[in-house]
């Protein structure tokens, strides 16, 4: 069976492709064929965070006008077995994601390409572009950073979720929605300068995927070209390994909640 | 954390009120979820309306669509001040 999983936040910026990247990396890894999806119409970005962007010959846009078929347009990652790209166009035609169009891909990726997983990279906001990456989903990543209007659109997000997806429009009730908190720095909310995660699971009262802490690994990540789960020497690498192990089912403790040690001199003087 | 900061004064914790902050919110935004595209606007004018008589807070005035089986009720919760005279 074919799962289909929207990584979405609202907010812009706070950590979707990044995640949907790593994900998509991570489940691959697993041994699933999976697809990631760059949903992003008009800002092409899933592919530089992939390492792909040479090879784009044709995008997501194409393959629904019919310019392409599907096996034409998806990027074999070279360093994963199973693991696809499928870019974004660079169209400003806001209305070249069509729900018939998007829900044909789909269905190509699940009969033709056999694909155990398909990862949706929302764009940001509640427009379009993101209903789109929505609406067919069976499960939602909702990627949240501890600050407050990404909490607050998050809520958001999960409200459309819960009436805009064909599921809810089917009358079958929300998907399953899980939260993934990035960029999480256990320092500053050791010092009261940052939401805890148990503060932002209250608030939203959704099941807890993970949480990634503030990594420079990230940026180097994507420096590179090379999503950060393959740098499994990093707190973000193995925080997002985790996440995927959670993902599919795994009990695993939850790391990088705490701020690092330090010498009873630096706790007494340090403060930070 | 460091022993000074406890000596901190209570605005250096933020995040105390971010969540704060983001709890009322949140339930202000659940509570017109689903309703109707007007409920905040009813909202917004109901809470002008009440301001003319009684110095009310902006979060004083709740609507919230109910569904009962079958009929649609529309609730309507308005917290006056304490001090307020009757
Ligand atoms: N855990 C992290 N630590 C440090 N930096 C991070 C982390 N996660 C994401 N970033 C940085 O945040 C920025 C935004 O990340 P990303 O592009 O994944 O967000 P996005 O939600 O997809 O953005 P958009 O809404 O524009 O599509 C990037 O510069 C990325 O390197
Ligand atoms: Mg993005």
């Amino acid at each position: 069976m074919t799962k289909i999983v929207v990584v979405t936040s609202g907010k812009g910026g706070v950590g979707k492709t990044t995640t949907s990247a790593a994900l998509a990396t991570g489940l691959a890894l697993r041994g699933f064929r999976t697809t990631v999806i760059d949903f992003d119409v008009g800002l092409r970005n899933l592919d530089l965070i992939m390492g792909c962007e040479r090879r784009v010959v044709y995008d997501l846009v194409n393959v629904i006008n019919g310019d392409a078929n599907i096996r034409q347009a998806l990027i074999k990652d070279k360093r994963v077995e199973n693991l696809f790209i499928l870019p974004a166009s660079q169209t400003r035609d806001k209305d070249a994601l069509t729900q018939e169009g998007v829900e044909r891909v789909l269905n190509a990726l699940r009969d033709d390409m056999a694909m155990d997983y398909i990862i949706c990279d929302s764009p940001a906001g509640i427009e379009k572009g993101a209903l789109m990456a929505a609406y067919y989903a069976d499960e939602a990543v909702v990627v949240t950073n501890p600050e407050v209007s990404s909490v607050r659109d998050s809520d958001r997000m999960l409200g459309i979720l819960a009436s805009k997806t064909r599921r809810a429009e089917q009358g079958g009730g929300d998907i399953p929605a899980r939260l993934l908190l990035t960029r999480y720095s256990p320092e500053r909310v050791t010092r009261g300068e940052m939401l805890s995660v148990d503060d932002v699971r209250e608030i939203l009262a959704i099941d807890l995927l993970g949480v990634i802490p503030e990594s420079q690994a990230v940026l180097n990540a994507s420096n590179a070209g090379s999503p950060v789960i393959l740098d499994t020497e990093s707190d973000a690498g193995q925080a997002y390994l985790d996440a995927v192990a959670r993902f599919l089912g795994d009990e695993v403790p939850h790391r990088f909640l705490t701020a690092g040690r330090k010498g009873l001199l630096g706790r007494l003087f340090g403060g930070q | 954390m460091s022993i000074f900061s406890y000596l901190l004064p209570k605005k250096q914790r933020s995040a105390a009120v971010a969540k704060e902050r983001l709890q009322i919110i949140v339930a202000r935004e659940r509570s017109t979820r689903g309703g109707p595209d007007y409920l905040p606007q009813l909202q917004e004018e109901l809470l002008a309306v009440v301001r003319k008589y009684v110095p009310v807070d902006p979060d004083a005035v709740n609507v919230q669509v109910d569904r009962d089986s079958g009929c649609e009720i529309l609730e309507l919760n308005i917290t006056l001040p304490e001090n307020h005279p009757s």
